[in-house]
């Protein structure tokens, strides 16, 4: 039985439905609708289970589900190595979400990521202290900024509310996962453009190992889904 | 699988002729309150050294390197001059990328250190030459660098002082650093700094912004970097070779680049007291950029021993010159330091083969 992991709540569990419905399979929350479990019509041998976003990544790596529906910045947060692991599969168009890099809207003199590490620098000499980046996607933020060389700055942990921590004083950046902006600009803060950090959206994986499996050939091409 | 009581017997033997040297043998914990680190080295602590948090302590990290709790321990309670040696576990995390390596780097091993609290002129040589000896049946290459005589040179740029700073604090990072040399070499293209309706917010003052825009505006006027001085730079960054001849090399630079001509000087005294220490000058590589590949805290003289032909092994041998971290970590006192580590572990293998 190949097992199919899908975000338990919200829009992206509505969206992975639709998504799997157009392609003849359709997928269903049982019982009252709290009940985490679910079942699958269409298709023979594939069980839904219904999971947090975030556990995704790691349930794949480990194997216990074969298949899953998860954001492309959860797996490169969640999975060091992730390629080693798992295989991307098929973008599914929705879910779309940019990890960036933001600063207060008042900062007149900080147009872009040049800017940024000067200021971390001058901030770090002035304060004592190295300026501050509240974000939970700590491994993607270093491994960017340590690509863009960027010194002189420390990600303080924040798993929600993150544009508040500009304000609070808690933080003199943010690094957060964005659609509109609309929230960004009602915190006044900007987004810094040349620091788009990963670009995500929805996307189907599958375990790289389990990939492999007829059964999961199979269904793909059930699918449609052309794997590489 | 060599066992690991055969790398703590080889680590053994170099605590010994560290011990000879006359060091006194130190033991710093294994775990160390992660302030002092993560302010030192910023993010990448994180990336490369296992954090845990202890709800009383804070944050605590599994000792990365020995160097730190070292100087620490020194400029709380020592007395000058000193030499330590200590023989430990190190632990090291890989962060890697996409894909796992499908030899992963070993995240838990033995260094041997040896660290020089001295003003003579000549620890440099001492330190080195005791390396070099205890390394000599392994015929490793040795090669050294000066990050001093990089620090002048880019002090010696006609640029302004604030405009050298900004190089120098941004020399371990060579894109970036080639980023502000750009900017430097052109004239600076007006900004808007456009004023928007957006309400103050976080810990940066306006003042600060204030002063930034003022300096920006400011540096504007600054004349541009002549390109010959961009050039003399790179062929400085390029010095590397014997170190006689890399020598002969950084003699006629520095009539071109007179900031470097002390540094020059002194490392053509550095290779006479190392020559006086029975050493061959003609067999030890010179590379200017080595000081830049290594820890940031190097500020002078360093030092690396690498096995020839073993591709992807990390130095078995390495260390330098690091006056500014006693300063850092001295609060106000400071002392010229020089130290470096051996890998017994890497030793052993070689020995074994």
């Amino acid at each position: 039985m190949l097992k199919l992991g899908v975000p338990s709540k919200g829009r992206l569990m509505e969206q992975s439905f639709d998504w799997f419905a157009a392609r003849g399979v359709r997928l269903a929350r049982s019982g009252s609708g709290r009940e985490y479990a679910g079942s699958v019509d269409g298709v023979d041998g594939v069980s839904l289970v219904l999971l947090s976003a975030g556990e995704i990544p790691r349930e794949l790596a480990a194997g216990r589900i074969q298949l899953g529906v998860t954001g492309t910045d959860l797996v490169r947060e969640k999975l060091a190595g992730w390629r080693s692991d798992v295989v991307e599969l098929a973008a599914m168009g929705f879910g779309h979400a940019d990890l960036v890099l933001a600063v207060p809207a008042c900062w007149r003199d900080c147009e872009d990521l040049d800017d940024f590490a000067s200021i971390a620098r001058e901030f770090r000499l002035a304060h004592g202290f190295r300026l501050r980046i509240a974000t939970k996607y700590h491994r993607l933020v270093r491994a960017f900024l340590s690509a863009h060389e960027v010194a002189d700055y420390q990600l303080v942990d924040s798993q929600g509310a993150t544009e508040g921590t500009v304000a609070n004083l808690t933080a003199e950046a943010i690094a957060d996962i964005t659609s509109s902006g609309e929230t960004l600009r009602a915190n006044h803060l900007k987004i810094l453009p040349d620091a788009l950090i990963h670009s995500s959206q929805a996307t189907l994986l599958a375990n790289r190992t389990a990939a492999e499996a007829a059964s999961v050939r199979e269904l793909l091409l059930r699918l449609g889904v052309h794997a590489g | 699988m060599i066992p690991r009581t055969a790398k703590a017997a080889v680590g053994r033997r170099i605590l010994d002729a560290f011990l000879a040297a006359g060091a006194v043998e130190v033991a710093p914990d294994i775990l160390l309150p992660a302030d002092t680190l993560l302010d030192l080295y910023g993010e990448d602590i994180r990336a490369r050294a296992y954090l845990s948090t202890d709800p009383i302590r804070g944050e605590v990290v599994l000792r990365p390197d020995f160097t730190v709790p070292v100087v620490q321990m020194h400029m709380a309670q020592g007395a000058e001059p000193a030499r330590y040696c200590y023989l430990g576990e190190v632990f090291r995390k890989q962060d890697h990328g996409d894909t796992r390596p499908a030899n992963p780097r070993d995240n838990e091993y033995l260094q041997a250190g040896f660290e020089m609290f001295s003003r003579d002129a000549g620890a440099d040589a001492e330190v080195f030459a005791l390396f070099h000896g205890i390394l000599a049946p392994q015929r490793l290459t040795a090669t050294i660098g000066d990050m001093d005589l990089i620090l002048d040179a880019v002090r010696g740029l006609p640029l302004s002082q604030a405009r050298c700073a900004m190089l120098s604090h941004h020399i371990w990072r060579p894109a970036r650093f080639e980023r502000l040399l750009d900017r430097f070499s052109a004239p600076a293209k007006p900004r808007v700094f456009a004023v928007n309706g957006a309400p103050w917010t976080g810990l940066r003052s306006e003042a600060e912004m204030a002063a930034r825009i003022e300096r920006l505006e400011t540096a504007r006027a600054e004349p541009v970097l002549p390109p010959e001085w961009r050039e003399r730079l790179a062929r400085l960054f390029a010095v590397a070779g014997p170190a006689p001849e890399a020598l002969d090399e950084l003699r006629v630079l520095s009539d071109h680049m007179p900031a470097i001509a002390e540094a020059t000087e002194r490392l053509a005294a550095r290779l006479d007291a190392i020559a006086a220490r029975g050493i061959d000058p003609g067999t030890i590589l010179f590379d200017a950029s080595h000081g830049r590949r290594t820890m940031e805290y190097y500020d002078g003289f360093t030092f690396s021993f690498t096995a020839p032909g073993r591709e992807g092994w990390p130095p078995v041998a390495s260390g330098g010159r690091y006056d500014a971290l006693t300063k850092v970590l001295g609060q106000g006192e400071a002392i010229p330091a020089v130290g470096g580590i051996i890998r017994p572990g890497l030793l052993t293998e070689l020995e074994r083969c």
